[in-house]
């Protein structure tokens, strides 16, 4: 039997119905890691003795009845931007190659109660800038589904490593599409939750008011059953929010009947590839046929998100990323001359150039004489995209829209025109500026059979609904999968 | 005709707050303690930690806003200010920029010139960066963190005074609410209150402002005093040679009484304020903030009116016991204790403020208990001691809190009351003084005390010199 064609929650029923051990289950990943990420890179760090030592010590709570929950004995992936107490914590950059935190994460604590077993942290976009997980300074994460093609980004390694059954589950973060475009792009399910919901204690910011843990997975019930663990109230993080229903496996019912789903004109519009088009429409047509109500409104100021979220999300990383300055941990220049040369030199030689080009696009945005003009502009049209939201979902229960313009890319194609990929967070970035909960399942293939998933997003706090469709969708899309072949040959 | 100068005076006081736990986490604000022991991932910035705000902070600065007649921004919000330096280990400070918590307010002060009032821009909270400490020896620098994150308040003034003795004054005004809500200790001595003073200089009726410096370093109102008039004396010889003042920002050396330039205006950082996302906006409830307004303790200006009232002192002592809690607590619990009210002004005004000038310390420095200065005052007034005695023997209560009672009696100071014993003395003293005996009886009184002074050394100090004067007039009329 090969563990990792399991879903996550049935490797860990058999696990605690003591058909397989944690052990095996650990192994199975760890030698699924050995295998394939000569070639796709998932992994920064591998940590096979601490996976290995802490199975046991699962093992045992499994036997002893004290661990019983969804994915008890899992091993799991977590993004190297997410502490990890005494594992190397890079962000995928020089300037953090060797930072061992000396704590926990909370969603990593939480895994960890729910008897998880992290197996080894993974690749990204250095501090999640990015769109490729091209701009690692470990290397670049290959697509699964064809390795000339990039994952997507920043939470490239986390989908990869799902995609390519390293794992069956692992955590991203997401800032302005960073789990959703990449889950599209491997064809795995991530989900964004509502901003507050996943505590961001231990989680190293990029633009703190937009940042948010969420799961990545191989279907939705992994997807729900991990958001159930991870999601939590900490008081160490003052932005984190009680929620009234943490059941989110509860959530799970193959029923979207009555359900109104909103599909934005500008959304689909000039921009969207034909092949990424054409499945997710098809898929809404699926829905509407099983009882969803379908309608196609005008959100309205999508021209402003890519604009409004650089401004702020830049903003907050050049405050966010100033603390890495040679001085206390991480990489310190060799040579220098006093203390301003120390941080010039560390910060130059630490940092690389997507990083830096946010840096001092941030400096700037909120440097006196400038900070009235894009600051506080971006701040009030958040304000207003937020709005936009707002009065969507006064009718609507969800909106449906791609993660990205275009199945993924390219190796090397994205870092040459950076406006060009930062346009392609278009779909994503609003529900960050807005704290807005969204889901990406996979709903079909592009002409070069490159994965294309759809997205969902939500209102705040209405994950369960999010789920509930993504989930009715599945179900739908794994039982009749040639009907929603863009190219109409089948599945390879 | 010489020009005639008015100097023009605002401060910014940080006040650092006596909460138990730093701002952002649970760590320790206790002083000293080895380095990098009272630290967490969050006060040492490292990646991932994130802020809680300390709601006791919030609460001591509403306190301190609204003793001093300021309005409560019931909304107020945290701004990063960003400036690389390692004693900042985020490299941003977590601060107040666009909304603080107080603001407009104002206090009394009053001076040889009479009362004024000095008006409060804003108080804002913030976090006080932590320790560098540069190891000449080893040529490096170590930093430590365990000031790292302790809360501050930041009092900013208008430019309202005119002289060093209005700075004083505010001062003391300042840290007389602060001590009395229980903010802080403000000791200048340990950093809990430091002062940045903005001064210019400008012809006497100009209602324009001539150029400022900020002057920074200065940890005792005597360095506060000397760096205002060194500072006011080198804008005036400046404008006096024709000279620009530069605005600037100043280190004061009061070993030398002379001033520094640290960094100019065109050094000035552009610190990139912005809201923190990290801290959610502060919400203060009217409830809260009524909460915090009945909770203030009696303030010193209605201290002062009870004093006068309720203990019949005079204006003057009342003023001066009031203005430091510490001495308008101790006056309290010793009169609490039987003492009578205004001996206990009196050996407080008198005796304690001589002493605390001597050792140069103030009032907050001050070690000894009510008990023992009630037992003092218990001898004296039954007639145990007398005022030589008691004054040598609070000098040993007031620098080591002894016994007062224990004391006497092991020193056997005890003034004899025993009247023949007096008399004795007094008969032996007239004997050998019979030319001073002659001029008393010849109308010349004062130089009884002379005689008295006698019978004192006789009986080494410990005769009851009232008594001794009475036996003496008696027996010499006799």
């Amino acid at each position: 039997m090969d563990l990792m064609k399991l879903t996550a929650v049935q490797l860990s029923d058999k696990i605690k119905a003591g058909e397989l051990s944690v052990e095996e289950a650990v192994k199975a990943s760890l030698d699924a890691v050995r295998e394939k990420d000569k070639t796709i890179n998932a992994f920064i760090t591998v940590d096979e003795e601490g996976a290995l030592k802490r199975a046991a010590e699962v093992q045992k709570r499994i036997e002893s009845g004290e661990l019983s929950g969804p994915l008890a004995g899992v091993p799991v992936a977590v993004k190297d931007n997410i502490c990890t107490r005494g594992l190397k914590t890079t962000c995928a950059s020089k300037i953090l190659y060797n930072f061992v935190p000396t704590y926990d994460a909370q969603a990593v604590e939480n895994l960890e109660k729910a008897g998880m077993v992290i197996v080894g942290k993974t690749n990204m976009d250095e501090f999640a800038m990015g769109s490729t997980t091209e701009t690692s300074f470990f290397g670049v994460t290959r697509n699964p589904a064809n390795p000339e093609h990039v994952p997507g980004g920043s939470s490239g390694g986390s989908c990869a490593a799902v995609a390519a059954g390293e794992v069956l589950c692992a955590l991203g973060s997401d800032t302005g599409g960073s789990i959703r475009q990449p889950s599209s792009f491997c064809g795995v399910t991530g989900m964004k939750p509502t901003y507050g919901a996943v505590s961001r204690y231990g989680l190293i910011a990029y633009g703190s008011s937009l940042d948010q843990i969420g799961p990545v997975a191989g279907n939705v019930t992994d997807c729900a059953a991990l958001l159930q663990v991870i999601a939590s109230h900490d008081k160490k993080d003052s932005t984190s929010v009680e929620l009234e229903d943490y059941d989110f496996l509860g959530a799970l019912q193959e029923d979207v009947s009555g359900m109104k789903i909103g599909i934005p004109r500008e959304y689909f519009g000039e921009g969207l590839d034909a092949g990424v088009k054409a499945p997710i429409l098809k898929a809404a047509d699926i829905l509407a046929s099983h009882g969803a109500v379908v309608e196609e409104f005008d959100l309205g100021m999508l021209d402003y998100a890519i604009p409004a979220y650089y401004v702020i999300a830049s903003a907050e990383a050049s405050s966010n990323l100033e603390r890495f300055d040679g001085v206390k941990y991480g990489y310190r220049a060799e040579d220098y001359e006093g203390l301003h040369d120390m941080y010039k030199k560390s910060r130059s030689e630490g940092f690389g150039p997507e990083v830096k080009r946010r840096i001092m696009l941030g400096s700037f945005v909120l440097s006196s004489g400038y900070y009235d003009a894009y600051y506080l502009k971006a701040l009030r049209t958040k304000a207003l995209i937020k709005q936009a939201f707002d009065k969507a979902f006064a009718s609507y229960d969800m909106i449906l829209a791609p993660a990205a313009p275009t199945a993924a890319p390219r190796l090397g194609e994205s870092l040459s025109d950076p406006i060009q990929m930062y346009l392609g967070d278009i779909y994503t970035v609003s529900a960050n500026l807005a704290g807005l909960p969204g889901i990406t399942v996979p709903c079909g293939k592009d002409a070069k059979g490159l994965p294309v998933g759809m997205q969902l997003l939500g209102d705040c706090f209405s994950e369960k609904k999010l789920l509930r469709a993504a989930y009715t969708w599945e179900r739908l899309y794994n039982s009749d999968r040639q009907d929603v072949q863009a190219d109409g040959k089948g599945e390879a | 005709m010489a020009r005639e100068y008015e100097t023009v005076i605002g401060l910014e006081v940080h006040v650092e707050l006596a909460t138990k736990t730093k701002i952002f986490c649970g760590c320790s604000t206790e002083f000293g303690g080895e380095p990098n022991t009272h630290t967490c991932p969050v006060c040492t910035g490292m990646p991932g930690s994130l802020p809680v705000l300390n709601k006791q902070v919030v609460e001591y600065a509403m306190a301190v806003g609204l003793a001093a007649n300021c309005q409560i921004n019931q909304y107020c919000k945290f701004d990063r200010k960003n400036y690389f330096y390692p004693d900042n280990p985020q490299n941003y400070q977590i601060s107040q920029l666009y909304l603080p918590i107080c603001h407009d307010g104002w206090l009394e002060i009053e001076t040889g010139d009479g009362k004024k009032k000095v008006r409060i821009h804003e108080i804002h909270m913030e976090e006080d960066a932590g320790k560098l400490i540069h190891d000449e020896w080893e040529d490096c620098s170590l930093v430590d963190y365990n000031r790292s994150g302790v809360p501050l308040i930041e009092i900013v003034s208008e430019p309202d005074m005119r002289s060093a003795e209005e700075v004083i004054a505010y001062l003391e005004q300042l840290r007389m609410i602060a001590q009395y809500v229980g903010a802080s200790d403000c000791k200048l001595q340990e950093g809990s209150m430091r002062a940045d003073v903005n001064l210019s200089v400008r012809e006497k009726g100009s209602d324009t402002f001539g150029t400022r410096t900020e002057m920074k370093n200065l940890n005792s109102f005597k360095a506060i005093a000397r760096a205002i008039e060194g500072e006011q004396a080198r804008q005036i010889d400046l404008l006096e040679e024709g000279k620009a003042v530069m605005q600037e920002t100043r280190r004061w050396d009061d070993a030398r009484g002379e001033s520094y330039p640290m960094r100019s205006k065109e050094d000035a950082q552009d610190y990139r304020y912005f809201p923190d996302p990290d801290l959610p906006p502060v919400v203060i409830s009217d409830e809260w903030m009524e909460q915090i307004r009945e909770s203030l303790p009696e303030l010193q200006p209605e201290k002062q009116a009870r004093y006068e009232k309720e203990f019949s002192l005079p204006a003057y002592d009342a003023s001066i016991l009031t203005g430091t809690k510490k001495l308008a607590d101790l006056f309290e619990a010793t009169v609490a204790l039987g003492s009578k009210p205004k001996k206990v002004s009196n050996w407080l005004m008198v005796e304690t403020l001589r002493l605390l000038k001597e050792h140069g310390q103030e009032p907050e420095q001050i070690r000894f208990s009510p008990e023992h200065l009630a037992g003092l005052i218990a001898m004296t007034e039954d007639g145990s001691i007398n005022s030589t005695v008691a004054k040598e023997v609070f000098e040993k209560v007031f620098e080591e809190d002894i016994d007062p009672e224990a004391y006497v009696t092991e020193h056997g100071l005890k003034t004899v009351n025993d009247a023949g014993a007096l008399e004795e003395v007094v008969k032996k003293v007239l004997e050998s003084n019979p030319k001073v005996v002659e001029e008393y009886r010849g109308g010349k009184e004062k130089v009884l005390g002379f005689l008295v002074g006698q019978v004192m050394k006789e009986m080494k100090g410990k005769a009851n010199p009232a008594m001794a004067g009475e036996l003496l007039k008696k027996l010499i009329l006799e």
